[in-house]
């Protein structure tokens, strides 16, 4: 068996039939690569910057400056795309995006209830649980019950609001800043933004040990 | 000003969770494939989404009647829908996709390329 074959890509071996997506995909690939369709060197480029440079740490700079800069934080709230072209975000300019903030007494969620719609530009692709049947049909029907399952718990008195993304528009949370980082810099802020507390399951990092 | 990704800062938030981006290469390169017929304006992000979304509902409303082939696989949904998107625009038929996939599921083990 040859397990390596020395030029980058994963094949397929005997063990997969003509329906396993191993197969489809290689055919699907190689037929538009032969046409002229398709450009090997441009997908790989594509997921090596999907897997590498870009995810959350991009989002998580954001919230950080936001917290540290009121002025920022309020333009960011009004009119998030142009706050991100303007950071030269790279990919943001096929997305619209929406910034909703958390507060005392308020906390947003983002779910896509019909497929997997999400802020690549900011957080990458998102985790396999956000695509799950479970997480889209349920964060509408019964968020408390999810939050609390993901290990957040919401008080009553809590006003809880659900975002539904579509093609047209991707919804990042904006977080509360945790208390006791008073003077912080933007580095050290971002590392207290996780991914989940801008798609608003989760609340941001408390700074522990500090 | 920019977005530095806060390179060479010891507090480079983790990127991932911990989560592979991708967990089987198939799934990147139906990613990257996508990716790369969008950028060269054979279909839009919104057209392989509603194929995207017919595909999700189709394995739901199987799984709800007790029908679905296949368990829960996100990239196998992603993958329909790009070889619908693929037809669609006349990219490639059908059929050209599946010799070929027949012929690539017949190769003899071990074989060399």
């Amino acid at each position: 068996m040859h397990d390596d074959h020395g030029h980058g890509r994963s094949h397929p071996h005997d063990d997969y039939d003509a329906s396993s997506p191993q197969i489809r995909i290689e055919a699907l690939e190689d037929l538009l690569v032969e046409r002229g369709i398709a450009d090997r060197d441009r997908i790989d480029a594509t997921i090596e910057r999907f897997e590498h440079d870009i995810g959350p740490m991009i989002g998580a700079e954001l919230v950080a400056r936001a917290w540290a800069d009121a002025g920022l934080r309020t333009r960011l709230l009004d009119d998030a795309d142009a706050v991100v072209a303007e950071l030269g975000v790279r990919g943001a300019e096929i997305e619209h995006i929406e910034i909703k903030a958390n507060g005392p007494g308020v906390h947003n969620v983002v779910v896509c209830t019909l497929c997997s719609c999400y802020p690549w530009a900011l957080l990458g692709l998102p985790p396999n649980w956000y695509k799950s049947p479970e997480y889209r049909a349920r964060m509408v029907r019964e968020p408390r019950a999810v939050l609390s399952e993901m290990g957040l718990e919401l008080g009553p008195d809590t006003e809880l609001r659900v975002w539904d993304s579509s093609s047209e528009t991707r919804f990042l949370v904006l977080p509360e800043r945790p208390a006791g980082t008073e003077g912080w810099p933007v580095y050290r802020l971002a590392e207290l933004v996780t991914r989940d507390s801008m798609i608003g399951v989760a609340r941001a990092a408390e700074p522990n040990g500090q | 000003m920019s977005i530095d990704l806060l390179e060479g800062t010891p507090a480079a938030p983790p990127r991932d969770n911990g989560e592979l981006v991708f967990s089987e290469p198939w799934q990147a390169r139906a990613f990257g494939l996508a990716a790369d017929l969008v950028d060269g304006g054979h279909f839009t992000w919104d057209e392989f989404r509603s194929q995207l979304i017919e595909a999700i509902s189709r394995w739901e409303v199987a799984s709800d009647d007790g029908e679905a082939a296949a368990p829960w696989d996100y990239y196998r949904c992603w993958l329909t829908a790009l070889e619908h998107a693929v037809a669609e625009c006349d990219l490639l038929s059908g059929e050209a996709v599946a010799d070929r996939a027949a012929a690539y599921a017949s190769r003899p083990a071990g074989h060399d390329h």
